[in-house]
């Protein structure tokens, strides 16, 4: 990845990184949080892990996003409005941040920090590698790791299952009048 | 390296142009073709001289369609409701339209073509992970449909946006798992290696395309695809008896027309994606490198530039046909209902292509081969 775009790019994500943060809307927070996992992909790709790299879109800006919007759009999440804490809070959170920065500073500017750049083989990204790491070296690794992430599947579907008069009402009518109450609030506060 | 450079950019705005020309195709088709289907006249108000009227020829809508709809879309008011977000609404359009964009670059629309002593491939990026491109851009596809709806400050607008998110990323595990399985098939996750795979005859005859390997995933792709699509009989996000427009409810002017486009342009995306995995790409029957190998034993020799063109000519041939192919399906079936929907989805395709992942499985481990 050429520097300048390196750079460029860099920027970017900490400006959408930022505004996760600094933004009140959640679903404005939540954009910028899908455009920061998009530029880290893209970093990914830059640096020859392709595989990771669409693996990073498909799963977290592709998939977990929308689940997050769901959840936003479900449990009436509202536009942060008027003051947003006690002034002790500001000052010891103003504190703790300038104390991690300092902190981050010192230790990456320290002398025996330098940095070693391996050159990886070319197409040590690619998926015949990675999958062939996955399924020789770490198989078993692997395989309980699916068991495990099916049992948290059938668990959860097992707790979310609706008992039967709830059924009978239509939940699915009565969710999505909820996410709609929800959404229309918020834009109340917002407006 | 400039050569290929300014090749590659050619072949992006090509496929992009393709892309967009059957858009347009497919915007005469639903309001004349479905006009046929239905036995109706369809639009044939609008001529500028009655100049097929004067020979006898039947109107056919022309400028109806392609010409006089959207002017009046572009020339009307952009009107942002009261209370909506104004960025998001904008941005909405372009964030729906971007991804199907530029998913049509992965396409490969022909094999190599040799033109004053440089081969081009013809595919404008050939990617190794092609697939897993392929499903992270259409991954990102719901994001403006959704932002859409909440934008607008609007319930129909809402409820069409959750519908449209809930069926999208329903509808995507099923797409996902047929396109595991041609994957498995193939042994490789490039586009135009899977599309190489495919050539050559069994028994003389059946020309080598996935269709006849893997008739299960073809079915789920096209379902599921159509389902992305958000077309009828899976258009529950916009179904206008319902929800007036559904998520665009709100959108007037040129941002309807660009939500519009979207939809076309995904079909025509699911259609080229039909082609690559399962027809044969740009395979032609009985073609090969050197010319026609017919089934009787014949054989007629093709030079190489015209093997590379007819290579093309199939492609379109090929995405044509599924284009009106998936209309017909359009303006034959009525809509689904919610549940409908969602059970078709998740009960019937969901474990039908795991079903047909596990067969595919168990032919590559017993046969011990690849397709």
């Amino acid at each position: 990845m050429p520097p300048f775009l390196y750079l460029f790019l860099g920027a970017l994500a900490i400006v959408s990184a930022l505004g996760v943060v600094v933004q009140r809307n959640p679903i404005h927070s939540l954009l910028s949080l899908i455009s920061t996992l998009l530029i880290i992909a893209i970093f990914f790709i830059g640096e020859d892990a392709v595989v990771v790299g669409f693996l990073q879109i498909i799963v977290y800006a592709g998939a977990i996003m929308v689940l997050f919007l769901f959840v936003i759009w479900l449990l009436n999440l509202q536009a942060e409005i008027g003051p947003t804490g006690h002034v002790v809070l500001k000052v010891f959170g103003s504190l703790a941040a300038a104390a991690l920065a300092t902190e981050l500073f010192l230790f990456l500017s320290a002398p025996h920090l330098e940095v070693k750049m391996v050159r990886e083989p070319s197409g040590y990204g690619s998926l015949a590698s990675l999958a062939g790491k996955l399924f020789n070296e770490y198989l078993v690794a692997f395989e309980v790791t699916s068991v495990l992430l099916l049992a948290a599947v059938v668990g959860a579907v097992a707790l979310a299952r609706r008992i039967p008069d709830e059924v009978e009402l239509g939940a699915s009518d009565v969710r999505a009048a909820t996410a709609m109450r929800a959404a229309d609030a918020a834009r109340r506060v917002q407006g | 390296m400039t050569v290929e450079l300014i090749a590659g950019a050619i072949k992006a705005i090509l496929m992009i142009l393709i892309g967009l020309h059957l858009a347009i195709f497919l915007l005469y088709f639903e309001r004349k073709g479905s006009a046929l289907i239905h036995d109706r006249i369809g639009s044939n108000r609008a001529s500028i001289t009655g100049f097929g009227k004067r020979f006898g020829l039947p109107n056919l809508g022309i400028i109806n369609t392609l010409v006089a709809d959207p002017l009046k879309l572009f020339t009307k008011e952009d009107f942002i409701p009261d209370g909506a977000d104004k960025f998001l609404h904008t941005l909405a359009p372009f964030l729906a339209l971007f991804p199907v964009m530029i998913t049509f670059v992965i396409i490969p629309f022909g094999d190599t073509i040799s033109i004053a002593g440089h081969k081009f491939d013809l595919q404008a990026t050939n990617l190794n992970a092609g697939a897993l491109y392929l499903l992270a851009t259409l991954g990102l596809g719901v994001y403006g449909v959704a932002i859409a709806g909440w934008a607008s400050n609007n319930r129909w607008s809402l409820l069409g946006g959750i519908r449209a998110t809930a069926q999208m990323i329903s509808y995507e595990l099923a797409m996902g798992l047929a396109i595991v399985s041609v994957i498995m098939t193939f042994g490789t996750l490039n586009l135009q290696e899977i599309v190489r795979g495919q050539g050559g005859v069994w028994f003389g005859f059946l020309p080598r395309w996935g269709i006849f390997v893997q008739p299960l995933a073809f079915i789920l792709l096209l379902t599921a695809g159509a389902a992305e699509s958000k077309r009828v009989p899976f258009d529950l996000p916009e179904s206008e008896s319902e929800l007036i427009l559904g998520y665009f409810t709100e959108y007037s002017g040129g941002k309807q027309a660009v939500f519009m486009l979207t939809d076309l342009a995904e079909q025509a995306l699911i259609a080229m994606l039909l082609t690559t995995f399962f027809l044969g790409g740009w395979q032609f029957p009985w073609l090969m490198r050197d010319g026609f190998h017919f089934p009787g034993g014949s054989f007629l020799a093709v030079p190489a530039l015209a093997v590379s063109i007819l290579g093309i000519i199939a492609f379109l041939v090929k995405v044509l046909a599924l284009c009106i192919f998936l209309g017909m399906v359009r303006w034959t079936l009525p809509r689904f209902r919610y549940d409908q929907l969602m059970r078709l989805g998740w009960k019937g395709l969901v474990p039908l292509g795991i079903l047909n992942v596990l067969i595919t499985a168990f032919v590559i481990v017993g046969t011990g081969s690849t397709h």
